[in-house]
């Protein structure tokens, strides 16, 4: 495969998990906000910005003007619109790589978000509605990759990108959230704690699961067990991880490049979530998951080295 | 292209032949596109649509179908792949997302089932063509290039080129590397050559035309100005270097001042004009805003030359969509038709008249 479309493909991915990823911690966050005083939900929008990969030079005026400038404004290199299209720009580069289905989805997605540019208060009105189908539009093509495309090398380029990005941006809203917030290790929470912490929970689509796993009683120390290590959780960090070793190891084999170091980074993490335990992790947290944003992007940067940007004399002696 | 050895001496691989029907039946050729002649795309892509949206028609006709064209192309392009190769990789060269036929480029390389490539994706090194792959450089035998002559090596032609592969000229002297099609091939359809097709065909060949040309004067020479000049308002005029319906005077539809400012620049550069009649092109009942209204037509079948000629029966149909018009380039706002070839020994069915005083 070539080295461009590869990179393309990877991007492609990581766009698109990045828009659903913003639409959730948007949705949520919103439906929060209604509840809390309005110098509390300023403070909250604010906390959001800071687990952006790239934390904007604005701050936000009001629930409305952070709701549109992370959803609709192109300017905003971070936003749902921006992401979208620079998804659908990453496919439509390589349009003969992937699927019709595919393309067709990613289309219907930016017709999508394109087609909402709508005066305030009807957007205000529809926000939950743009939102949840975004999502949905997402998860749809991830459905019709895995449905329609031949699960080779391009496909683990799009499972390589769709982790990487999955596993930086939990591990940063985590990150944020352990550090900002007051948080006592084991106590049952108040009210308002309560919102906030299962706010986290919901915007990593984990509600639902967690009260299967742990029942509804929420403490932080098992919310940082299940998003860090649960390996069955498809939004944990721990299984995002598993599936980036996976098909890093996958696409080794198939170029006969195993063990390089994209590769060892991959295992190196993955060990250290396969074996970490609760109680070693969570003194440190904050530290630890800042710890495996640094790793997700070293591997995105040797996976670079690897496969993508690497010296032509390297290539020619092999 | 002095002193370089091209495969089975194929220059032109991929041609597209304009043909236009004349007001007795007869087709006559109106020009021959050599360089990257495209629009095959919408010849496959027009008869997934009709078979979509009418496919009862298909029923009654004996349509030869044309969706093998991806196989035969590549077919033929690997028959121009270096003879020692034998199991050569083929790509097809894109100037990328931003060029008008970018959409043909990626259907025909999903066709074929072949990498699609852009100049930044080749490298030259010890005059052999390599693309960078996930798995290492690999090496490229033949590259089906739609990216134009003066693009396509910077260190060779144009120094400002980022589009093309630098050392892929020296490479395909070399011939380590198959380009298609070669390059210079523009000036066999030159429009100042034009005329001389027939004449060509003769002495090469020792054969007579089987399509007739366009009757076309040179306005080089002295009486064939004097005539044309005096009925600049029946004739066409044509720039020979130009394509895409630009530089182009329609006698019968153009204004005073037109014809004053063309006659002025045929003075100053006689030879870089040619002229011919203006022909009644042939039309196609369109589906136009509700009604069915004619608009003319044209005709540009694909032939592909490798090992052996093949042409796909069938072609692409242009329409000059706007009422009367001439102009059925798709730069020029015109469109296309399916086209169909017949199985010989069909009968279409029985005209339905409409019944009297209909």
């Amino acid at each position: 495969m070539l080295s461009r479309v590869a990179d393309s493909l990877y991007w492609m991915s990581r766009y698109l998990e990045r828009a659903e990823h913003m639409a959730r911690v948007v949705n949520v966050n919103l439906n929060l906000t209604l509840d809390r005083a309005p110098q509390d939900a300023a403070r909250h929008w604010g906390r959001l910005l800071l687990a952006l990969p790239e934390p904007p030079p604005w701050a936000p005026r009001s629930a409305s003007d952070f709701v549109e400038r992370a959803t609709v404004d192109l300017a905003n290199r971070e936003s749902i619109a921006a992401c979208i299209g620079a998804a659908r720009e990453n496919a439509r580069q390589v349009r003969e790589e992937i699927s019709t289905e595919m393309w067709e989805e990613v289309n219907r997605l930016f017709l999508h978000v394109r087609g909402n540019r709508v005066s305030e208060r009807e957007w205000t009105a529809g926000t939950h509605e743009f939102l949840t189908s975004t999502i949905g539009g997402v998860q749809m093509f991830q459905g019709v990759t895995d449905a329609t495309m031949t699960h080779g090398e391009g496909w683990h380029f799009i499972e390589l990108g769709r982790y990487v990005e999955r596993t930086s941006s939990t591990a940063a809203l985590l990150e944020v959230q352990f550090r900002e917030c007051a948080w006592d290790d084991d106590q049952e929470l108040g009210v308002s704690e309560y919102v906030e912490w299962v706010g986290l929970l919901k915007s990593c689509c984990a509600f639902e699961a967690y009260c299967r796993h742990y029942t509804a009683d929420v403490r932080t120390r098992r919310i940082a067990e299940f998003l860090v290590l649960n390996d069955q959780f498809p939004r944990s960090i721990h299984f995002a991880v598993r599936c980036i070793k996976s098909s890093l190891a996958a696409l080794a084999e198939r170029s006969g490049r195993a063990n390089g170091r994209a590769d060892r980074l991959a295992g190196r993490l993955k060990a250290s979530l396969d074996y970490g335990q609760v109680d070693e992790i969570i003194g440190e947290l904050p530290a630890f998951l800042q710890g495996i944003v640094r790793q997700a992007s070293q591997i995105n940067s040797a996976v670079y080295q690897q496969y993508i940007a690497y010296p032509i004399e390297s290539a020619l002696a092999g | 292209m002095q002193g370089v050895d091209v495969r089975h001496d194929v220059y032109v691989s991929v041609a597209g032949t304009d043909l236009v029907r004349l007001p007795d039946g007869s087709f006559a050729v109106l020009e021959d596109n050599l360089r990257v002649p495209s629009g095959v795309s919408y010849m496959l892509a027009n008869r997934q649509v009709i078979k979509r949206v009418f496919p009862m028609l298909f029923s009654s006709y004996d349509v030869r179908p044309v969706d093998h064209y991806g196989q035969e192309l590549l077919a033929t392009l690997r028959a121009l792949a270096p003879p020692h190769r034998a199991d050569p990789t083929i790509v097809l060269l894109t100037p990328g997302v931003f060029n008008s036929a970018y959409f043909e480029h990626t259907f025909l390389a999903r066709q074929m089932g072949i990498d699609l490539v852009e100049g930044r994706d080749l490298f030259v090194h010890d005059n052999v063509v390599y693309m960078r792959t996930t798995a290492g450089s690999k090496r490229v035998d033949v590259i089906y290039r739609r990216v134009d002559d003066d693009f396509i090596d910077p260190l060779a032609f144009r120094p400002d080129s980022t589009l093309g592969v630098p050392g892929l000229f020296n490479a395909y002297r070399a011939g380590n590397v198959a380009l298609t099609n070669a390059i210079g091939t523009g000036v066999a359809d030159d429009k100042a050559l034009y005329a001389y097709v027939p004449a060509l065909i003769k002495y090469y060949l020792a054969e007579e035309p089987i399509l007739p040309n366009v009757e076309t004067w040179q306005l080089g020479n002295p009486t064939d100005r004097q005539f044309v000049l005096e009925r600049l308002d029946e004739l066409v005029v044509k720039a020979v270097g130009e394509s895409g319906g630009y530089g182009m005077l329609i006698g019968p539809h153009s204004t005073a001042t037109e014809r004053e400012e063309f006659r002025r620049r045929i003075v100053a550069d006689p030879r870089n004009y040619i002229a011919q009649p203006t022909l009644a092109l042939s039309a196609a009942p369109c589906f136009v805003d509700g009604r069915v209204e004619p608009r003319h037509v044209d005709l540009r079948p694909y032939i592909l030359s490798g090992d052996e000629v093949v042409i796909v029966p069938g072609g692409l149909t242009r329409v000059a969509l706007r009422k009367g018009s001439l102009v059925v380039n798709s730069s020029q706002g015109g469109g296309s038709k399916d086209t169909w070839v017949l199985s010989p020994g069909v009968r279409p069915p029985t005209r339905v008249d409409p019944p009297a005083g209909a």
